[in-house]
């Protein structure tokens, strides 16, 4: 009794000596607490509507509970399995060609001998990286016209003077090789990051050793920047399954659904377009668990074959 | 020996010429852009292939630009947003990175873990909507300002500038008699000047190519930023409005080619000057996030 009276009072004893330590800043901070709060964790208890018949009209406390209707109406959408395939093919097409590029042009980068040649290099290489996203997309569809630039140079190898975006078939490779395009200089800074890591020691020993330049590469260089590659592996395959939405609605048309459309956009047409709220809550929050699932699973196999880790 | 030199000789010239390759085609289309809004319409319009220089130089196609009130809209209301989210955005990000790297205040560590939380969990796009909806700042500039005020990564990197500075500075201060207010814009906030310059370039960028919550939230077109008047230009190809009744389709072409460069022309200009800063604030964040 006497004990546990004591420890209430020092509780309370420590609590006004921090208020009035720190109260000035919890004062000054609240603006940023109430950010979080209401434009973070309000939209996150908003999540909820997956579960409900949401209204706007009734609220979010007022509309009815349908447990796993929403969910269960989406497995069973005719859609559902072209959404996977689109989404998971984009998605790995991005893996297999984008995650590579970024780690061999850093590798060859650190080849050059002139620094200042290749400080050129990177300053063009980074630039694509700032370009709006409506920039790029504008430009794809210009070059890629019946009579744009692309299309004149493919047709030169004998491919068909189309406009390509109007073919489901060349969706996926416009949009891959765009987005090595833009995004693989900038990738390589992580890469770059790394390599100046390595130990110059590790070099002179394996040239001692008699390893030439390309041996070095592979005994050296790779294995000093293999952690890095793995956490952005870990962190690509826990975002399988979000392929974003700007670029995609930039560039698809209901000709080329067939291999563009993908649960991001799905969820933004049936959402802000035509105002399924709970439905697309529901497809929204089953892709999050999904992605949420493969980031923990590709972090644990990490952990057990190799070193690194995200956590 | 000799053979390896050899080896060695023969991938350094490869290299350097893959290099100045992916210099061509990276800067390429930019340079094709330029040469095509200088061109002539109606050589343009019948030109194929490769362009060397313009054809015809002509600044027609700026004119129609010009004569454009959207474009100027569209820049105005970037201004705008640029111009209060930077005030707004860096304000509180600074104070709550300080916020967040205090180690002897209570609240600091809850505050720390709920931030934190924010970086891997979210509503997703539909709740976030109705969110800002159920403020009734749609429609509204607002709209674009305050739900994205702070980046949380952001907040993370200024943090993380701040727990670099040693604590012995900050608490010679309090003892002095400094207020936390007075520690944070004194003494911490010269010293991450840095820092502040890689995060105000950040939200800089973002703001200025930002354009899907624009596209969602407002339906006034006197309220569109620049990128979604490029939008409208650009992708939804509607030329003719911008063309003066042009049913000029030649013209059209050309104009987009313009529109594109009025609009990248802000970012060429100060890229070159501050690309290191970028690079860096991703150094600090790899090394350290």
């Amino acid at each position: 009794m006497q004990k546990s009276k004591v420890s209430s009072q020092n509780f309370i004893k420590s609590w006004k000596t921090d208020l009035r330590r720190n109260g000035e800043i919890y004062l000054v901070a609240l603006p940023v607490i109430l950010f979080f709060i209401l434009f973070h964790y309000k939209s996150m208890y908003g999540v909820i509507i997956a579960f409900k018949n949401f209204s706007p009209t009734k609220g979010i406390m007022g509309s009815e509970w349908v447990g796993f209707k929403y969910f269960i109406q989406f497995f069973k959408d005719d859609y559902f399995l072209r959404l996977m395939k689109n989404t998971l093919t984009i998605s790995l097409a991005t893996l297999l060609f984008s995650f590579p590029v970024p780690i061999i042009f850093a590798l060859l980068l650190n080849e050059l001998k002139s620094k200042a040649f290749s400080r050129g290099v990177q300053l063009v290489a980074y630039l694509p990286h700032f370009i709006s996203l409506i920039v790029i997309c504008g430009l794809i569809s210009k070059f890629t016209s019946a009579d744009g630039i692309v299309t004149n140079i493919l047709a030169f190898f004998g491919m068909d003077k189309v406009s390509y975006l109007n073919y489901p078939q060349y969706f996926v490779p416009i949009y891959v090789i765009s987005d090595i395009w833009q995004e693989a200089g900038w990738n390589s800074i992580i890469y770059l990051a790394a390599l100046t890591g390595v130990d110059p020691q590790l070099y002179e020993a394996a040239s001692i050793d008699g390893a030439g330049k390309f041996k070095q590469t592979i005994h050296v260089t790779l294995p000093g920047i293999t952690p890095t590659i793995v956490v952005m592996l870990i962190l690509r395959i826990g975002s399988l399954l979000n392929v974003g939405y700007e670029k995609i609605i930039l560039l698809y048309n209901p000709i080329t659904y067939e291999t563009a459309d993908v649960i991001s956009t799905y969820v933004y047409r049936y959402g802000i377009l035509d105002g399924s709220w709970s439905y697309s809550t529901a497809i929204g929050l089953f892709n999050s668990v999904i992605n949420f699932i493969l980031l923990i699973a590709a972090n644990k196999i990490s952990r057990k074959y190799s070193e690194s880790s995200l956590w | 020996m000799i053979k390896r030199t050899l080896g060695e000789k023969v991938f350094n010239v490869i290299n350097i010429f893959i290099m100045l390759l992916v210099v061509t085609v990276t800067l390429y289309p930019f340079l094709y852009v330029l040469m095509a809004s200088f061109s002539s319409a109606n050589e343009f319009m019948s030109h194929r292939g490769l362009l060397i220089k313009p054809l015809g130089f002509t600044l027609d196609s700026y004119k129609f630009v010009m004569k454009n009130s959207m474009i100027f809209i569209g820049f105005k209301n970037t201004l705008i947003v640029l111009i209060t989210r930077l005030a707004l955005g860096l304000l509180l990000t600074v104070i709550g990175a300080y916020f967040m790297s205090l180690k002897t205040a209570k609240l600091s560590k809850v505050f720390s873990i709920g931030v934190v939380i924010t970086m891997f969990f979210s509503g997703g796009l539909i709740p976030n909507y109705l969110n800002v909806k159920s403020f009734g700042i749609d429609n509204s500039l607002l709209a674009l300002i305050l739900p994205v005020a702070i980046n949380t990564f952001n907040m993370i990197i200024t943090r993380n500038a701040i727990d670099a500075i040693p604590d012995g500075l900050s608490e010679a201060a309090m003892i002095d008699g400094a207020g936390h207010t007075r520690v944070l814009f004194s003494i911490i906030v010269p010293m991450i000047i840095p820092t502040l310059a890689v995060i105000t370039l950040y939200y800089s960028v973002e703001t200025w190519n930002s354009w899907f919550t624009a596209m969602i939230y407002l339906r006034k077109k006197s309220l569109y930023p620049l990128q979604l008047v490029l939008r409208e230009i650009l992708i939804m190809n509607s030329v003719g409005n911008i063309a003066n009744g042009g049913d000029n389709e030649a013209i059209a072409e050309t104009v987009q080619y313009a529109v594109m460069m009025v609009a990248t022309v802000p970012i060429l200009v100060v890229y070159p000057f501050l690309q290191k800063y970028f690079v860096k604030g991703v150094m600090v964040g790899a090394v350290k996030g």
